[in-house]
């Protein structure tokens, strides 16, 4: 009786490894692939008994930054940046509103702008090229941009909510009752508190604004952001060039995320409700 | 007094720009659609679905075929995984965050990341080959090998975007109190009702809310068609950018966007009823 139980343990615990494991190579696979890819000599990608590179290059990357690629990274930065700074504009009141006050309709209000995250952004960019042309903001980096804060807004407004929904009321009521006023409670007490979570929801509004590729690409003809670029010029090139594109893209993503890990699960806990 | 108004002082510029950017689109995207040199028409309707240019019927089937497919594989992976992810094991951070980073990736990039997998001199291709398998590479890509171009597109869809709804799940899950199961363990309850009789109902709100997302997402599917098939496989919103950017049909474009802000919200009001309708009948 002892016996199989230690037997079922450890049954169970090799079932449950494995199963990890399994998961883990599933996810992992395709990225290390085309990590290597990206950098492997042509020879050794097109020779059928080369499993695994053994010649890497930078060649392929040089020539996609070559063909337009540096000036589209630069695009999407730029067109990340301005995401940012106008959807925390307008987003952080809100969420703060939210976040610390009682009043009529918040429920109501609350649930427009969720049910606004809900919907299909990228609609709205065909029918936005037609007042672009008008305004004189068509193939531009900035009509990107506020086309890209109209996907990001809602999402700053409900992350930043939550963020300052979790600073005690009560140190903001105390620096008030020692002669701050709301403002002031707000910029000396709230904001540095609630600066680690919001920094964190600014690498997703910039990895959101990175990667969107519809609206970019249907507003812009020369000044290309890196998802438009890649569609719309990477895609005749060969494959090793294919490979490049990719890991240009995922690279910074990565990164940030590695940066702000700790975030990434309650962050998409949060925002997905 | 100004604390009264204070609020909706705050919340007012936000609202303002996203239904600008939301309600003046769909307004001019109604114009574009039903108008020719300012008069009312119906040649981009006509266009749409009679002209052999056109592909919207297949794009129409196609896209809800592929939804109908992906869905379901994605939300069984996903409440596997997050099961699985719930037990405690050693290194399950790391694990963790290994699996969920496509997350952060694009849908262009996993369309080349499935690519340098699939293709003719790609991994899988050699692997199989090299152990002996196929003598024939499988060719994934091309026009006449659309069932396969098909199959990649599920593939890549269900790595990249099985993620989010493992989130969504497994912070579900973290949320049920272990009381309840411990609970349900003294009882006598075994797995499998332990499962049924507690996991499952406490994690609806999270299948409904993972279900929602995903759904509404994936009828946008776009880069990840466009990167492994092209217009071989046509989707609405790759007709929508065919038909805007290579064509110039902009009230054609303007119908198929109209055509996904529709089915968006159709299916989220399905949803949305569905779901009310159970919880009225089980009383919570």
């Amino acid at each position: 009786m002892e016996e199989s139980s230690i037997v079922k343990y450890y049954l169970r615990k090799i079932i449950i490894a494995g199963l990890v494991i399994l998961a883990v190579l599933w996810v992992i696979t395709p990225f290390v692939i085309s990590i290597l890819y990206a950098f492997a000599s042509k020879t050794d990608y097109y020779s059928p008994n080369i499993l695994i590179p053994l010649h890497y290059t930078l060649e392929h990357i040089q020539k996609l930054l070559d063909l337009g690629a540096t000036r589209a990274i630069i695009n999407s930065v730029i067109v990340a940046v301005i995401t940012i700074i106008i959807s925390f504009a307008l987003g952080l009141p809100a969420g703060y509103a939210f976040a610390k006050f009682v009043f009529r309709g918040k429920d109501t209000l609350k649930l427009l702008i969720i049910g606004l995250r809900m919907f299909p952004i990228l609609v709205i960019a065909v029918p936005l090229v037609t007042l672009y042309i008008k305004l004189g903001l068509n193939d531009s980096l900035l009509g990107v941009a506020l086309a890209h804060t109209a996907m990001a807004l809602p999402f700053v407004i409900i992350i930043s909510s939550s963020i300052f929904a979790g600073v005690p009321k009560e140190l903001e009521e105390a620096a008030m009752i020692f002669g701050l006023d709301r403002k002031g409670a707000f910029f000396r007490i709230t904001m540095p508190l609630a600066l680690p979570g919001l920094t964190a929801a600014a690498i997703f509004t910039f990895i959101m604004s990175w990667n969107e590729v519809f609206i970019a690409s249907v507003l812009t003809l020369t000044n290309r952001t890196l998802p438009a670029f890649i569609l719309t010029s990477a895609m005749a090139a060969p494959d090793f060039i294919k490979f490049a594109a990719g890991f240009i893209m995922i690279f910074p993503a990565m990164v940030f995320v590695f940066i702000a890990r700790k975030y990434l699960i309650t962050m998409w806990g949060i925002t997905l409700k | 007094m100004m604390e009264k108004y204070l609020p909706y002082i705050l919340i007012a510029p936000s609202l303002a720009y996203l239904l600008f950017f939301i309600g003046y689109p769909l307004a001019q995207g109604l114009y574009l659609a039903f108008t020719e040199n300012g008069a009312f028409s119906l040649e981009n309707i006509e266009y749409l679905l009679n002209s052999p240019f056109s592909k919207f019927w297949e794009a129409l089937t196609d896209t809800f075929l592929l939804v109908l497919v992906i869905i379901p594989i994605q939300v069984a992976i996903a409440l596997g995984l997050a099961m699985l992810f719930n037990m405690k094991f050693w290194g399950r951070n790391t694990a963790l965050y290994l699996v969920i980073l496509p997350l952060t990736i694009s849908d262009v990039a996993a369309g080349l990341i499935w690519y340098s997998m699939l293709s003719t001199n790609g991994f899988f291709n050699k692997l199989l080959m090299n152990i002996g398998l196929i003598k024939e590479p499988i060719y994934f890509f091309g026009y006449e090998y659309r069932p396969m171009e098909f199959l990649a597109i599920v593939l890549t869809e269900v790595w990249r975007a099985t993620a989010i709804v493992f989130v969504i799940l497994f912070a579900g899950l973290q949320m049920i109190s272990q009381d309840h199961i411990e609970a349900a363990e003294v009882f006598g309850a075994n797995v499998w009702q332990r499962l049924r009789y507690i996991v499952f109902p406490m994690l609806k709100p999270s299948l409904q809310a993972a279900l929602i997302i995903r759904t509404l997402f994936a009828f946008q599917i776009f880069g990840v068609v466009w990167v492994l098939a092209g217009r071989d496989i046509p989707v609405l919103a790759g007709e929508a950018y065919y038909e805007q950017v290579q064509l110039r049909h902009t009230g054609v474009a303007a119908i198929y966007a109209l055509i996904i802000a529709a089915i968006s919200v159709t299916i989220g009001y399905i949803y949305i009823k569905l779901f009310r309708a159970q919880y009225l009948e089980e009383g919570g």
